[in-house]
């Protein structure tokens, strides 16, 4: 180990910070999993395997909505698309090869990734984008047990709300999102859509259904702003 | 197996496998703009999904009930600034209070 200089010191404290109050939220993953009908060790297969929060959320919501087992999967895997791109921006930043790049694949999540992008160099982006992904995984697993235990103990977990805490989890997951008005627009027509699909579709097509329709909306006023920006 | 660990194990390599790919292949391959477009757009469109049938759902119906309560009351949490774990059991506590009353 090399002595600490100072910025370093600040990318340990900062990268802590952000897996402590992330890894934190795992107990309610764990306790809304179980009230969603999953055992104790279906919560904690889907922290320790998919470990990727929004589509975590996702697969229990869809299962609770009454939806296939595979349509929360499907549901799961479109949310953690994003990753993908995570990847690829960080992949010059990390430089893993082998078996490093197999561990290192699963700890690429909004945060990690966030927090390895907001380094000035790439040593120090790896130390954040590590520290980071291996507080929260660490963090987030033993929540998501604790969180599981305590609601599977609970009895029914309607008395206590939990079944209205994921619609807030869908939310305050969503919430940083709508920094401008064309994801607001998105999102309520995505809302819009999969409610519309409710009464008419099996359980689990709604939030598909509605999510598409909400991308085509998206991809069309991005194109007519586009049109717009160009000078003529 | 039962199709839940079924559905699981999907999701987990599923994946696995999105975040494994991102680090592999070259980042040219996914700099086209409606790749990136979509993939900004998917976490909004079907997040805002998830809450619409999350609050509204009850099998084919649309109720509006206690879980609508809690949300309005995330809203205003959210406005606060709370954190996540204060809006998440916030919204809980709100919902149960509800019921008691109801």
């Amino acid at each position: 180990m090399t002595a600490e200089t100072p910025p370093d010191r600040r990318v340990v404290v900062d990268s802590l910070g952000v897996g402590v109050a992330t890894g934190a939220y795992g107990v309610s993953f764990g306790a809304v999993a179980t009230a969603s009908g999953l055992d104790v060790w279906q919560a904690c297969a889907l922290s320790l395997l998919v470990f990727t929060g929004a589509s975590q959320f996702a697969f229990v919501g869809v299962v609770a909505a009454g939806g296939a087992p595979l349509t929360g999967s499907l549901t799961a895997l479109l949310l953690g698309s994003r990753n993908l791109f995570y990847g690829a921006t960080m992949a010059p930043r990390l430089e893993v090869r082998g078996w490093r790049r197999l561990v290192t694949a699963h700890l690429v999540i909004d945060e990690s990734t966030a927090m390895g992008l907001g380094q000035d160099d790439s040593r120090q982006s790896r130390l954040a984008f590590r520290l980071t992904g291996w507080s929260i995984f660490v963090l987030w697993n033993l929540m998501t047990l604790a969180g599981a235990v305590a609601g599977s103990r609970l009895g029914d977990p309607r008395t206590f709300g939990l079944d209205a805490a994921v619609g807030a989890a869908f939310l305050a997951l969503l919430w940083p999102r709508l920094t401008a008005w064309p994801q607001r627009l998105v999102a309520l027509v995505g809302a819009a859509a999969a409610t519309g699909l409710v009464p008419w579709t099996a359980a689990g097509v709604p939030v598909i259904g509605g999510g598409a329709v909400a991308v085509v909306v998206g991809l069309v006023l991005a194109r007519r702003g586009v049109a717009i920006e160009e000078p003529s | 197996m039962s199709t839940t660990w079924v559905a699981i194990l999907v999701a987990a390599i599923g994946c696995y496998v999105l975040k494994y790919v991102g680090l592999s292949v070259p980042q040219r391959l996914l700099e086209h703009p409606v790749a990136e477009r979509v993939a900004a757009l998917i976490p909004v469109a079907l997040l805002a999904a998830l809450v619409a049938v999350q609050v509204l759902a009850t099998g084919h119906e649309l109720t509006l009930d206690a879980r609508a309560v809690a949300l309005a009351a995330a809203v205003g949490l959210l406005l606060l600034r709370a954190p996540f774990l204060v809006v998440v059991f916030g919204a809980a506590a709100v919902a149960a209070l509800v019921r008691l009353i109801g």
